[in-house]
């Protein structure tokens, strides 16, 4: 291999898959994952922390999965020990856990989460919100007032890693996620100290037009071609094939 | 007759205008969707990260990648566009939304609402609720007069842990469409058979009675 071609390497954002690309996290590190619900989650990101077993983790995550999916996987390994999320029903060993006195969790507004990923890939160390003023949420937070309203301090997250996934990836990192699937992942891959991007489909540089990019390369430190994707639904609805036809 | 969930939502369809932008929440709220006024176009925001929501996909067209706020498989329509969860709830606390429909266990009579939590029972979370209830500039609360123990839901104040403050609009139960005043809940309309004394046995709020209450439209 030529010198050239081993700089090149060294420089790569490409990881051979999920094992390798999560290698460095240790015990009692901070991640965000992204997903809502369990669409667009990480899914070799999680099945690669199961795996390796690393613990004491606090996760940030719109939600904790399902019991025996998503992040539900984690909890079942007791890897988890903060849970910072806004919904977290449909899922009974995240109950028992918390019940127990196993688990912390932190429960912030869905709005408060995905605007303190913002803030912090926007190199912002606070918000105002509205959400939650003169709540309990508003417990121990300063208050300011603009234009006669009440705001909520919020700060921006502080996360070791970010693990998001992306629809198609490049090799630059530049990532394109797939309808609802984008959530919280464009968010939390500005906001990682390091963002690991898993995709469906990974391509060279230039195959993706500049002007359909979701996240710049710039925030994404590794990416790897995802495989095996599940992608579970939670609630399968379909068209009903009669429409209520009540009337008042 | 006291109105079922169907007829109450219904009746909140009602309350659509042409070209609004509406998010509905989850339960009752949802079936608004369904009885969008014929000539009336509403675009129903999902806070997931989609504007234009359209009806769930026939079967075998489920996409995992595609849902609502609810977590249900759903589709695009004609105009549709994704974004990510924090413009979603940009465009919610600078006031492009021009209708929220939310459920609540309870209102009180200055418009505070408790959606979220109960002591002592497991704490889900309060997902969107607080964003949508601090910002919104019209909510409109959809839910059953009184709980299953058959206490009132309407309130002088909330016993609940709040989801937000003096934010609610208008409220419509299975018995009667109220708004919230200075003064309390006005009554202003009942559901078709139920009478004002009922309305006001069931409101443990400050009711406001005046002139004729009618029915609602049949």
């Amino acid at each position: 291999m030529g010198k050239r071609l081993k700089n090149l390497l060294a420089m790569s954002k490409i990881y051979k898959n999920a094992a390798e690309a999560l290698n460095d996290i240790k015990d009692g590190q901070v991640l965000m994952l992204g997903g809502f619900g369990l669409c667009g989650i990480p899914e070799n990101s999680i099945a690669a922390l199961v795996t390796k077993g690393t613990k004491m983790l606090t996760c940030i995550s719109n939600n904790a999965g399902v019991d025996d999916f998503g992040i539900g996987l984690m909890l079942q390994k007791k890897q988890v020990k903060k849970m910072i999320a806004s919904y977290v029903g449909e899922n009974a060993e995240f109950e028992r856990q918390l019940l127990n006195g196993e688990l912390e969790v932190e429960l912030i507004p869905q709005g408060t989460l995905a605007t303190r990923c913002m803030a912090a890939g926007y190199g912002m160390p606070a918000i105002y919100t509205p959400a939650g003023v003169g709540t309990e949420v508003a417990e121990g937070k300063e208050v300011r007032t603009f234009n006669g309203k009440e705001y909520l301090m919020e700060y921006a997250f502080e996360a070791d890693y970010a693990l998001v996934k992306a629809w198609k990836g490049d090799a630059e990192g530049n990532l394109v996620y797939k309808d609802t699937a984008r959530n919280l992942n464009p968010l939390m891959a500005m906001a990682g100290k390091i963002t690991i991007a898993e995709v469906e489909e990974l391509v060279e540089a230039g195959e993706l037009d500049p002007n359909h990019i979701h996240t710049p390369g710039i925030y994404v430190h590794r990416i790897f071609q995802g495989v095996n994707y599940e992608k579970r639904i939670e609630q399968r609805t379909v068209r009903a094939k009669e429409q209520p036809s009540t009337s008042i | 007759m006291a109105l079922d969930k169907y007829q109450i939502a219904n009746r909140i369809a009602k309350e659509l205008k042409d070209g609004y932008y509406v998010n509905l929440g989850i339960g009752i709220p949802t079936l608004v969707a369904n009885y969008i006024p014929a000539g009336i176009k509403v675009i129903l925001q999902s806070e997931n990260g989609l504007l234009g929501m359209g009806p769930f996909p026939e079967e075998g067209k489920e996409d995992a990648d595609l849902i609502n706020a609810g977590k249900q498989t759903i589709t695009t329509l004609p105009g549709s566009s994704f974004f990510d969860s924090a413009l979603s709830f940009g465009m919610i606390r600078s006031g492009k939304v021009d209708l929220t429909v939310l459920g609540a266990m309870e209102v009180s009579e200055n418009g505070d609402i408790a959606n979220w939590k109960i002591p002592g029972k497991m704490v889900k979370g309060m997902g969107g609720a607080m964003d949508l209830v601090a910002s919104a500039k019209n909510i409109i609360v959809a839910m059953m007069h009184t709980n299953p123990k058959g206490e009132s839901k309407l309130l002088p104040s909330c016993s609940l842990p709040l989801t937000g403050l003096k934010c609610v609009k208008k409220i419509v139960t299975d018995l009667a469409v109220l708004e919230i005043t200075a003064g309390g809940f006005r009554l202003l309309e009942r559901a078709p058979g139920v009478s004002i004394e009922e309305i006001k046995e069931k409101t443990a709020g400050k009711l406001i009675v005046e002139g004729n209450i009618p029915e609602m439209e049949v």
